[in-house]
């Protein structure tokens, strides 16, 4: 194990705590989704990294065209992983369309509370 | 609660960093997630589907149920945000509304020339640049997803270049509430035609009943279809997300 090979895993670990502690340490629900936002970014970041080799280039081949093209060679370790991307392209799409809906749902929970601080609508709900 | 949340984070990340320690190093070609299947992937995509940028192949093709269900999230968050703007106020809310007085009326901002010129002139090439990106997807960085969300960029620039109305009347809420549903619906009727061809469900090979092309070239093919259905559903649901949180989901007034 070399140590400078884990560093940018610290790096994760940072982010990701920060958007836990954004999540579940704030009051304000505005403030809890940018900490999830946060959380998820960490993640995806990883992920990326995960599939990342030394010397590796983009998951495109070149094959030539024509007919004197030579038969296309793969070297493996030349090209990073693919899957990775793949799984975070979509996870990226998915997390702005939830993260929609979180923002629907905040907008909602202001009309009915006026206010988006956790402990103000607690405070309303065992009012009423 | 800021106190527990403190030690929670400290805790789970001290506990994080002491896994580390049996990761593979950053970049390692031999680390576990870069052998056996991605591995498979790379040798055998590019023969399977003629397609040279992998993610592509991949995504539309080897996980094309992964996808599917994917888009389906995102048709399904798109209708939700619908659904939750739109509820009649609650008690609370309601009785605060007898109270104050009637709403006033947004201001609205003067327009700007320059401002909606820049906006006409952009407008096109982003468009273009998002077909682009679509159609040239299997061989360079692209594909659906990107394609809608430009798309969707596109739109959503004119709603703030202008106002909100000068973009849902191009765009109006009955056309791009059936987008959404349109591109989930091509992405799985190209699956069922499969399946009624005879072959397995989204296995595009299966197309080569009703298009004289060999099973490579199909599955090139069926990726774009796959594709265009999943830059509907992206493209209009990021409209319907912008429009519905602006205007609290009367489509009126913004911001």
């Amino acid at each position: 194990m070399q140590p400078e090979g884990h560093f940018i895993y610290w790096f994760f670990i940072a982010l990701l705590m920060i958007g836990l502690y954004g999540a579940i340490g704030k009051d304000n629900l505005v403030k809890k989704l940018i900490g999830l936002s946060i959380f998820q970014t960490a993640i995806i970041l990883f992920y990326v990294s995960a599939g990342f080799k030394k010397g590796g280039t983009i998951p495109i081949l070149s094959p030539g065209h024509g007919p004197h093209t030579e038969p296309l060679v793969i070297d493996v370790d030349a090209i990073i992983n693919p899957l990775p991307h793949v799984l975070m392209l979509t996870a990226i799409v998915v997390g702005v369309a939830t993260m929609g809906v979180a923002l629907a749902i905040i907008q909602r929970i202001y009309i009915e509370y006026g206010t988006v601080e956790e402990s103000e609508i607690l405070e309303k709900i065992a009012k009423s | 609660m800021r106190k527990i949340a403190i030690i929670v984070t400290v805790v789970l990340g001290a506990i994080l960093l002491w896994g580390t320690t049996d990761f593979p190093n950053w970049g390692d070609p031999h680390s576990p997630a870069s052998q056996h299947l991605s591995n498979r992937y790379i040798k055998e995509a590019y023969q399977t589907t003629h397609v040279p940028n992998l993610v592509s192949a991949i995504l539309a093709d080897y996980r094309n149920f992964d996808t599917m269900l994917e888009t389906s999230v995102v048709f399904v968050a798109g209708t939700a945000i619908f659904l939750i703007l739109r509820l009649p106020l609650g008690p609370l809310a309601r009785r605060r509304n007898l109270d104050s007085d009637p709403p006033k009326p947004l201001k609205t901002l003067a327009r700007d020339p320059i401002l909606e010129m820049a906006c006409r002139l952009l407008f096109p090439p982003i468009q273009l640049f998002g077909f682009y990106v679509l159609c040239h997807g299997h061989y360079s960085p692209g594909g659906g997803f990107q394609a809608g969300v430009t798309l969707g960029a596109s739109f959503i620039m004119l709603a703030i270049g202008f106002d909100l109305t000068s973009a849902t009347t191009r765009l109006s809420e009955n056309l791009f509430r059936r987008f959404m549903a349109w591109g989930v619906l091509l992405y799985a009727g190209v699956g069922v035609l499969c399946l009624l061809l005879g072959g397995p469900f989204l296995d595009y090979a299966a197309l080569g009943a009703i298009l004289p092309l060999g099973p490579e070239a199909l599955r090139s093919q069926g990726i774009l279809f796959v594709e265009c259905g999943v830059t509907m559903t992206v493209g209009s649901v990021i409209f319907g997300i912008y429009t519905n949180l602006v205007s609290r989901g009367s489509h009126q007034d913004s911001l």
